[in-house]
């Protein structure tokens, strides 16, 4: 009988999805071995019904033969299962708790006002959301400087759980910095996070499953037939 | 042991998401400091000052560090107080990960869908919200079968996280079937949920905690008469 770490591990997942790259970060951090399946058709798809009936959404883990949904727990789930790898989430409770709050802040306000900016029905719209998105990475460059306390990451000298789920919006951020014209990590607005991105970048657990800008762009001009992108 | 650790609690007597921090501290049986909010009137100074992005209640001050939202105050109060027992959160991290999804799905999909119910002025829209509602419930009572295999509680014999998150919303439902008149959990749909809702409002870690009944359909009553009176 081995351990549950030795099971099978499948991920489920698509190439433009942020929310995909944050799990496979994770994976990559603990060197776990996985077979990825690129779900091309997520709403058609039998293995993603399957697995996730209630949302019907990619990334899903599938460890063994059980699944497991939604990014942020499925980064959870990594680090709580493979405990030999370098920590994702910090180990002091109360950091732990800010980690989890900012995180759903990215979530429920960054990605939401991503979304806006890029479906923005006129100039109007466009501008409520761009001012909204500007007010977010101000928040976010307040926590880099507190969390990172001069190091590298927010997580510290590695990257950690807010590392992941904000640098996995790094690529639909430049995607709508090309279209608007708005620079959204700034180098002087932002100089805490415009720093940290290269760095995270380079990281050798996102480099190679970050997805090319070029294809994002070109991806986000067929989604999205909205005014910023013609 | 050394000095008592200073734990306040800022909230407020009607909401469900307070109620979860009240149940995880006792739980846990920690003795802290609770200061009522006034979100009607003027928020506090401290309320301020420690949720100054969403400036919401709960928020658990913990040696004079505030923690906020109340799923996240569970987990820290859980991981904290980590000797004392029972655990809250489930110890396998698959379970974990179940007991999240469930109550991501409570609080993100379910609830607001209720909560859109009693807002929307479409009769329309408030059947479909209401039977989405239904087939939320029918969700859960799968999960809860799944999950409690046959003991009392999502956590096996005592209260946890997904009993919590789910059975804090349990007055405002029960509430809202007494003003309105409506069958929410419906012993015939969803009769291990039913049963469920029964064991967790009786529990003692729960009972005292949780606001009345009664006292919740009145605010309801006045709250719906006050909106109702700013609209005309």
């Amino acid at each position: 009988m081995g351990l549950i770490s030795d099971e099978y591990v499948r991920l489920l997942g698509a190439w433009p999805s942020p929310f995909v790259l944050r799990t496979r970060i994770a994976l990559n951090l603990k060197r776990v071995p996985y077979e990825y399946l690129e779900e091309e058709d997520t709403l058609n798809s039998e293995s993603v019904l399957n697995y996730n009936p209630v949302h019907k959404q990619i990334p899903i883990l599938i460890h063994g033969n059980k699944p497991i949904r939604e990014s942020l727990n499925i980064v959870m789930y990594v680090d709580e299962t493979w405990l030999s790898g370098p920590p994702i989430l910090p180990s002091d409770p109360f950091d732990r708790a800010v980690a989890r709050f900012w995180d759903v802040y990215i979530d429920e306000h960054c990605f939401t006002s991503i979304n806006g900016v890029a479906v923005a029905k006129d100039e109007e719209e466009r501008k409520a959301a761009v001012a909204k998105l500007e007010m977010c990475m101000a928040l976010l460059e307040e926590t880099f400087q507190e969390c990172s306390k001069g190091r590298g990451f927010f997580g510290g000298d590695n990257i950690g759980f807010i590392d992941i789920g904000f640098g996995s919006m790094l690529g639909p951020l430049k995607v709508l910095e090309k279209f608007s014209g708005v620079k959204f990590i700034h180098p002087e607005k932002t100089p805490g996070l415009f720093h940290w991105a290269d760095r995270f970048y380079a990281h050798e657990a996102v480099k190679p499953v970050m997805p090319d800008i070029e294809k994002l762009v070109e991806f986000a001009r067929l989604k999205f037939n909205t005014s910023i992108f013609k | 042991m050394g000095e008592r650790e200073e734990v306040k609690l800022l909230g407020t007597w009607y909401s469900p998401v307070v109620a979860r921090a009240k149940i995880a501290l006792r739980l846990k049986s920690i003795d802290y400091d609770y200061f009522e909010e006034d979100l009607f009137g003027s928020k506090s100074e401290l309320l301020l000052k420690s949720n100054p992005v969403h400036k919401k209640v709960p928020v658990l001050i913990h040696n004079n560090r505030a923690v906020v939202e109340s799923l996240n105050i569970v987990e820290y109060i859980d991981e904290t107080w980590n000797s004392s027992r029972p655990s809250i959160l489930p110890f396998y991290p698959h379970d974990r990960a179940i007991a999240r999804f469930w109550s991501a799905f409570v609080d993100d999909k379910w609830f607001p869908t209720l909560i859109a119910t009693t807002i929307t002025k479409s009769e329309n829209a408030k059947a479909k919200g209401m039977e989405e509602v239904g087939e939320g419930l029918l969700l859960l009572e799968d999960a809860f079968i799944s999950i409690s295999k046959g003991k009392r509680f999502f956590g096996g014999e005592v209260i946890g996280f997904m009993d919590i998150c789910l059975g804090s919303f349990l007055v405002i439902v029960k509430a809202r079937e007494n003003l309105k008149g409506e069958n929410i959990l419906d012993k015939s749909k969803t009769p291990s949920l039913c049963k469920w809702a029964n064991e967790f409002l009786s529990d003692d870690t729960v009972k005292n905690v949780v606001p009345e009944i009664d006292r919740v359909v009145k605010f309801m009553r006045e709250f719906e008469a006050e909106t109702q009176t700013r609209a005309s």
